[in-house]
């Protein structure tokens, strides 16, 4: 139990680094930046109004005090965690005067969504699907299955995502190619609703599926043709365990742990995935969300969905890595 | 190096196919080399022409003949890519001997700082680069940044085989001898770990075009330059599904599948290579 506390403490002391790096380099490249967040608003603000120079003045002191610009930037850098760690990173210039922070958060469930349905579609079809091809290695099935898993794996998710997209929007339009649900249910707990959202997931869903699963497949696959030669293996087909008690018990619970330590270490690219999938189909994620900010010079903005990814993705590679004792005890004990 | 070539050929049919597809991208990119007319210009020819015998893949709605423009657009992503593999295994080379090598805290810090960059999700972090630099983020600023994240994986990778070679005997012998730590590294230890930088190479070549054709189909590239990614960019800004012409998407879409596929069975085939059982199951041994 005591190395247990030892390795949390250590992977949490990793994801607080993870994290405060990424923010920082956030911060830095964006304040490298030529943009200056307060003339933006007030272009935006005086193009639209007949404002007087002392109405500006005063709104350029409003403003430069709401994102915390105009001052050095040691100073600004300790006024941006402390803004951080409240949540509060000024207004969004798209939906001005919405902090961004809220919109950020409504858009989070919807990524959130559909990354955590896919990536565990992937991981645990991908991986068991892997594990009988390696067992059954002269399985004519397997073979082709894995002939295609090859030739899907490699293809770049925009790619996929745009396949998907000419096959079922001009081609066979049978399901829905844009947005998150449909204009005419009311959103809350009805069918109507929850039916509208489940159709529209499939097809983001299916392209993210659809590329990280040949990934697992193959490498389940060349984890398990090594193991299945194992003494052990062999020793328990002569004792006549039973071929499931093999392949699940044995098998697949040794071929699995390195699987989960590149799960962590993919959780970054699956995200980016999602980023590219929700922009080709229009859903209403961080990566949509992403994408406007920066088309709309939105620095709030763009500054809240980095922060709040690198954040997500961090904590949830610290998840991956403490179900990693539990599958493998000699992590506990070392 | 023939013989392991040969070799390959003859035992592993996806090194095979592997090598005709990236054979036949190469070839095509290399064209562009004589192509008659400047790619970045825009209307210099018949603009919406279906493939024909005067031009072989079509002409887009911006007046450029396909042939030459993927000719070059490949050509441009190639390069691309293999910076990007180049920088990024000199950094992984650098850091993985070293940890391996050296051990004690060096190993520490550094695998500690490997593992930060592991985990940094580069999406949002090229976009951010794209909102500061907007048009001034040409191919080698993005090379360069993308070089600066492609190295962790292989640099824990190279550790690995680093950490096995220390203790080996002619390590003993070349410090007895008196080479200094750099030595060791380049002339004793580098040799043991080419193939798999050679395997990672093409992995690391994957990931950087996948992610510049990422970035540029959303616009967050130079979009005058031809690239993979820009030719789809633009291709979707002239909406050619709907307007019908075709092959402007689906010509780009069947190179992109060869050039990935190719590749990636590449490096597949050479990963395999490089482990003796799996090499020894596949000659039937």
């Amino acid at each position: 139990m005591n190395s247990y506390l030892w390795f949390v403490g250590k992977r949490t002391l990793q994801m607080l680094a993870v994290i405060f790096c990424g923010i920082s380099a956030t911060f830095l490249v964006t304040h490298l930046s030529p943009i200056d967040p307060v003339e933006q608003v007030l272009g935006r603000l005086s193009a639209r109004a007949n404002l007087s120079p002392e109405a500006i003045a005063s709104t350029r002191a409003a403003l430069s005090e709401m994102y915390g610009t105009g001052q050095p930037i040691l100073a600004q850098y300790f006024s941006f965690w402390t803004r951080l760690l409240r949540g509060d990173l000024g207004p969004s210039l798209m939906a001005f005067p919405t902090p961004a922070m809220t919109l950020v958060l409504r858009a989070m469930p919807w990524t959130l969504g559909l990354l955590v349905s896919a990536t565990l579609i992937t991981f645990v079809v991908g991986n068991l699907l892997g594990a009988l091809a390696g067992y059954n290695q002269n399985n004519r099935f397997f073979k082709i299955f894995g002939i295609v898993a090859m030739g899907i794996q490699p293809i770049p998710y925009y790619v996929v995502a745009f396949i998907l997209l000419i096959i079922f929007g001009f081609l066979w339009p049978v399901l829905p190619i844009s947005g998150g649900f449909a204009m005419d249910v009311t959103p809350g707990w009805n069918w109507p609703y929850i039916s509208s959202v489940l159709q529209h997931a499939i097809l983001p869903g299916a392209s993210v599926v659809l590329v990280g699963f040949g990934g697992w497949f193959i490498g389940m696959r060349a984890l398990v043709s090594n193991i299945v030669n194992d003494d052990y293996v062999t020793y328990a087909e002569l004792a006549g365990v039973k071929k499931s008690t093999i392949v699940g018990g044995y098998v697949i619970r040794n071929a699995v742990v390195p699987q989960l330590t590149a799960l962590a270490m993919a959780l970054g690219g699956v995200f980016s995935g999602t980023v590219i999938t929700e922009q080709v189909f229009n859903y209403p994620g961080l990566g949509s969300l992403l994408i406007d900010a920066v088309n709309a010079g939105d620095y709030a903005l763009v500054l809240a969905v980095s922060t709040v990814s690198i954040t997500a993705v961090a904590v949830a590679i610290f998840i991956v890595d403490l179900l990693h004792p539990l599958l493998d005890p000699r992590v506990r004990t070392e | 190096m023939f013989a392991v070539f040969r070799d390959l050929i003859r035992y592993n049919i996806e090194f095979a196919i592997g090598m005709v597809l990236v054979s036949i991208i190469v070839v095509f990119s290399a064209l562009s080399y004589f192509s008659p007319v400047d790619t970045t210009l825009i209307y210099m020819t018949i603009p919406d022409q279906p493939p024909s015998p005067q031009f072989w893949f079509g002409t887009n709605s911006r007046g450029q003949d396909m042939f030459w423009q993927l000719s070059a657009a490949f050509k441009n992503s190639l390069i691309f890519g293999i910076t990007v593999a180049v920088l990024s295994r000199i950094i992984s080379i650098a850091v993985g001997l070293t940890a391996g090598y050296v051990g004690g805290w060096v190993d520490r810090v550094l695998m500690f700082i490997n593992d930060i960059f592991v985990s940094v999700p580069i999406f949002p972090i090229l976009v951010l680069f794209y909102f500061v630099l907007r048009s001034n983020m040409d191919s080698l600023t993005l090379a360069l940044i993308m070089a600066a994240f492609g190295w962790p994986f292989d640099a824990r990778l190279i550790r690995s085989v680093a950490l096995g070679l220390k203790h080996r005997e002619f390590t003993r012998h070349a410090v007895f001898a008196g080479m200094n730590t750099r030595k060791v590294l380049l002339e004793e230890h580098l040799p043991y770990v080419m193939p798999i930088v050679f395997a990672t190479f093409m992995n690391n070549m994957l990931w950087s075009i996948g992610l510049e054709v990422t970035l540029a189909v959303l616009g967050f590239t130079n979009i005058n330059q031809p690239t993979i990614g820009t030719v789809l960019y633009w291709a979707n800004s002239h909406s050619a599904m709907v307007v019908g012409t075709w092959w402007w998407i689906v010509i780009p879409v069947i190179l992109i599948v060869m050039t990935f596929l190719g590749l990636f069975l590449l490096a597949v085939s050479m990963n395999e290579y490089i482990d003796p059982r799996s090499r020894l199951r596949r000659m039937g041994a």
